[in-house]
């Protein structure tokens, strides 16, 4: 019965061993199935799937990548009916393993239980990039992302299944995986018997049809996440917890002062320490190796003792820092110009301006980063690497440790497990690259755990200060008729993107950081529209070559985007740059509402253009009871005092996704203690993919925001030349035993539209919202974060005397 | 060197250590391969490592190994066991509370609010959610499930004493 093979269904081939190794997480069943089925998903197999391509014969990386243009790199499916998910957006504690389950459930039709899911692993998984910038969703939904791989697959089988059947396929039943023709349901057949563990050996087709959204049985639905149980057990296995056999434990000496260098070391002072301690120096990277923890610590402690470092870099004080940002030679970008802007401007009947600020931030994560590197061989052509790594990217890392070990990329393994929530580039990164630094020094794995203070001081990178001037004209009329803004970022380093010295412990070691060029000439005019970084405020139509490409109606407007060298290390930290812009935009918003006495919500709506936008603003006004009236709120017997309620929207970056809020706080006008008592937000990111776990990201992101917005700053001392934010108790955060505010969210389900993502959304708006609120109870402005009760009574003092 | 005997969810175990000084938890990672407790900070003050010591909550990562000396050591793989409910290696029923409500994101933290939430509603029965928040001070959570942890706490303490 069954017909001619017409996809090219090839015959197995073994694993080799290493890919087997990579795959050692899977239970016993899927192993063996992988093993035997043999799914060409690794190294040499690959090699010669790809053989002829340019990448494949690369003598720089002739393995180790895979072809992300072919079915069988996302999805096999196992003769006993098994089937394994590969794709490359990591679990970083937001439920992305469990949504990417999801997909390939719902396009297969099957339950989530069937759905072996293999995340970020280089050789292993298609190369996704970085798992960043609410990107996740809207790639794998997208047509270079994990779904149209899936529906390949699932289009293949019903060819294939038609055939078997001898049906058309419009005359094909589908049910968990086994298809039967309609009017002879005894007639079936199942993935396994269709594919028998081969592969399908087929391009993805980029245009495959999604299954219809209002069809959706597993999408769409609160599938508890499959991470969950094992993390709460107590049994999930964090990178912190990857244990390898003849594993070492190291620990970083970082130089007391930023910028430190070593002038003198002696090794020895660690001679006669228990646990075997070794010293490891690479120019200004230090660190000492042991054969536990405790002992590694306590080499690690008195090695201190042991180098003498010069003097530091030189800092500003904490206090000049955005003096010292806007005295900085820039690189210079223009986001927008419209070209009329001082000329519209020069006719306004009134102009506002205002400068808002946004400091260094830490990404705080609840861990210590830490990481496992094995580095066999030293260095070279023969040299092996593997990594255990918390890294937002495993194909970047793999390029950072190749430059920095010198050692080809080909012969390097970066496995990505999970560590503690990062919000973007915490320690997890650098880590590795310690790790690695020092498992080449020693010849065996090493795992680097940072100490708290290794995390806070060297070892993460945080998330840039921003100073944000705002120019807004309006005519007599109170129309706003132009609106020029420039922001001033400091940077230093950055993400992974392959360079050892744009993280801290590469830097150390002699590699150079890519430096920030000042502009020679003015920026050039856009060319296209892009505000990723939300640069451009929502009240303006976003005009680029006079089509309009955002979500409001200001037709004269410029943006200005400078970046300055800045003192402390940077990386992306959740909402980087849109949530400080952001801050800025939402502000002078409500300072022009209050200047005409309107209602900030109104005078909002009066620019807005988008009908998405304009959608989920109605609907908090509506939730939040907003009552219509300008602020701040005159005083009334009838409520209660210090009381008021701030709003923000905005469109995510230049089309990720719809957000509006409305604050509620309480403060004390005397002792400056600001509480968040209710916050209202609705968002629409398109499809919802499953309501509890947004829901889960919308309360995360404005208790975490309000945290941000609150209490949270890098502080810095310039005398010394350190940080001197280095635990939990100089680095305030919000904790338990506060006031966790009441939370409204509202999910908007545009099933229709484009998967937007969600990680990030919500978050960027919680400082403007708390702001604007505060406003309303008081009268005050708050411009710059943290809005702790010293800076609330400053800016009282200086604004009301 | 010395010899500690101690139980460790429910085992008799013994280790032989050079440092008196060295932590609970770093005994617990290296020598027993226990994962439900993390290092957050090392000082005691986010509630990562957060152990059972004769079934009160401690910081097992400021904790020394000798002080654990004859005291029996819950882990969060240990908490069923703990309470001798059947079948080990299923969850807690406020494990399970966690679980049900996805009382978590990142979930590195959970060591904290479990074993914290467990003890409090042993010791205070109806707790309101004012006292459960209280009684949470010390741990942290950076994902910031706070509201989440709260409910599924107060949610075990209710299903305790129906």
């Amino acid at each position: 019965m069954k017909p001619k093979n017409p996809l090219k269904l090839d015959g197995a081939q073994p694993l080799s061993e290493k890919a087997l190794e990579a795959l050692n997480h899977l239970d016993p069943s899927r192993r063996d199935f992988l093993k035997t089925a043999g799914i060409m998903m690794i190294g040499i197999g690959v090699g010669a799937a790809t053989a002829g391509t340019a990448e494949a014969q690369s003598p720089l990386n002739p393995s180790g990548n895979i072809d992300n243009t072919q079915l069988d790199s996302w999805v096999a499916i196992g003769a006993d009916e098994s089937i394994t998910v590969f794709a490359g957006k990591c679990e970083l504690g937001t439920g992305m393993k469990t949504m990417q389950i999801q997909i390939a459930a719902e396009e297969l039709s099957v339950p989530v239980e069937r759905i072996t899911m293999v995340l970020c692993r280089t050789g292993v998984t298609p190369n996704q990039g970085l798992t960043v910038g609410s990107l996740s969703a809207p790639t794998q939904f997208g047509n270079n992302g994990l779904r149209v791989a899936v529906d390949t697959a699932r289009d293949a089988l019903y060819q294939l299944a038609s055939l078997w059947l001898g049906v058309s396929v419009d005359q094909l039943v589908l049910n968990d995986g086994v298809f039967s023709a309609s009017g002879d349901p005894a007639a079936t057949v199942s993935y396994g018997e269709l594919v028998q563990g081969r592969r399908f050996n087929l391009p993805v087709n980029r245009s495959a049809v999604p299954n219809n959204p209002s069809t959706w049985k597993v999408l769409g639905k609160s599938v508890p996440r499959v991470d969950v149980p094992p993390k709460v057990k107590g049994t999930y296995q964090y990178v912190q917890k990857v244990r390898v056999p003849g594993m070492l434990y190291g620990k970083v000496v970082r130089p007391p002062g930023l910028g430190a260098k070593v002038q003198s070391i002696d090794k020895g002072v660690v001679n006669g320490l228990p646990g075997n301690p070794q010293v490891v120096q690479v120019n200004d990277f230090v660190g000492v190796v042991a054969d536990t923890e405790w002992h590694a610590m306590k080499a690690a402690a008195a090695l201190v003792n042991g180098i003498t470092w010069s003097s530091g870099d030189t800092f500003p004080n904490q206090a000049d820092l955005y003096t010292f940002m806007q005295q900085q030679p820039s690189r210079n970008a223009l986001s927008v110009n419209t070209g009329d802007v001082d000329q519209v401007m020069a006719t306004a009947a009134k102009v506002m301006t205002a400068q808002y600020r946004y400091p260094y931030q830490m990404h705080g994560s609840l861990a210590a980063s830490a990481a496992v590197v094995d580095v066999r061989g030293a260095t070279g052509d023969k040299a092996t690497v593997k990594a255990w790594s918390c890294t937002q990217g495993v194909y970047n890392m793999r390029t950072t440790l190749a430059n920095l070990l010198r050692i080809p990329a080909a012969n390097i393994e970066v496995v990505f497990v999970e560590g503690s929530g990062c919000y973007g580039h915490n320690g997890g990164d650098p880590v590795t690259q310690d790790a690695a630094l020092l498992s080449q020094a020693v010849g065996k794995p090493v795992r680097v755990l940072y100490s708290r203070a290794d995390e806070m001081i060297a070892g993460e990178h945080y998330g840039l200060p921003m100073v944000c001037n705002e120019k807004v004209g309006l005519d007599a009329s109170g129309t706003i008729i132009a609106w020029d803004y420039e922001n001033i970022e400091a940077q230093r380093g950055g993400g992974a993107v392959g360079t050892p010295g744009n993280n801290i412990p590469g830097y150390l070691a002699g590699f150079p950081t890519t430096q920030i060029v000042p502009s020679a000439t003015p920026p050039n005019n856009p060319t296209n529209f892009n505000n990723g970084n939300n640069t451009v405020p929502p009240y303006v139509s976003g005009s680029v070559n006079g089509v309009s490409f955002y979500t409001g109606t200001i037709a004269s407007h410029r943006v200005l985007n400078r970046v300055v060298a800045g003192p402390l290390w940077t990386a992306w930290l959740r909402s980087p740059s849109r949530l400080q812009n952001t801050f800025a935009h939402e502000g002078i918003m409500d300072e022009i509402a209050a200047s005409l006495n309107a209602d900030p919500v109104e005078y909002r709506l009066r620019y807005l253009s988008d009908p998405r936008l304009i959608n989920v603003v109605k609907a908090v006004a509506q939730k939040a009871n907003w009552e219509t009236r300008p602020s701040p709120k005159r005083a009334s017997p009838f409520s209660r005092s210090g009381t008021g309620r701030g709003f923000s929207c905005y469109l995510h970056q230049t089309n990720n996704g719809y957000c509006a809020m409305a604050a509620e706080v309480l403060v004390d006008e005397s002792t400056g203690e600001i509480t968040v008592t209710k916050v209202i937000t609705a968002i629409d990111a398109g499809p919802v993919i499953s309501p509890d776990g947004l829901n889960n990201q919308v309360e995360g992101q404005v208790i975490q925001g309000i945290s941000r917005t609150l209490y949270e700053e890098v502080l810095f001392d310039r005398a010394s030349s350190r940080i001197t934010t280095k635990d939990w108790r100089s680095y305030v955060t919000l904790q338990f035993g506060g006031v966790i505010p009441e939370i409204v969210s509202i999910l908007v389900d545009s099933r229709n539209a484009p998967v937007a993502g969600s990680g990030e959304i919500t978050i960027t708006l919680v400082p403007s919202a708390i702001g604007n609120a505060i406003y309303d109870a008081t009268g005050v402005r708050m411009r710059q974060v943290p809005f702790t009760p010293e800076a609330f009574l400053a800016a009282k003092k200086e604004q009301k005397g | 060197m010395a010899t500690y005997g101690l139980q460790v969810n429910g085992q008799n175990v013994s280790v032989t250590i050079d440092d008196a000084d060295t932590p609970l938890l770093y005994v617990l990672e290296q020598n027993f391969h226990i994962n439900g407790a993390r290092f957050g900070c090392g000082l005691g003050q986010c509630g990562a490592c957060t152990v059972l010591l004769d079934g009160r909550p401690i910081r097992s990562c400021i904790t020394p190994v000798s002080e654990a000396e004859g005291h029996s050591v819950t882990s969060l793989e240990g908490l069923r066991a703990h309470d001798k409910l059947p079948d080990p290696s299923d969850l807690h029923p406020i494990q399970e509370a966690f679980a049900k409500l996805q009382a978590l994101q990142c979930g590195y933290c959970v060591a904290g609010p479990i074993m914290q939430g467990y003890a409090f509603v042993r010791d205070n029965a109806n707790p309101t959610r004012a006292e459960i928040e209280q009684a949470l001070k010390g741990v942290m959570c950076r994902c910031c499930a706070h509201t989440r942890m709260i409910d599924a706490i107060q949610t075990y303490a209710q299903e305790k004493t129906r």
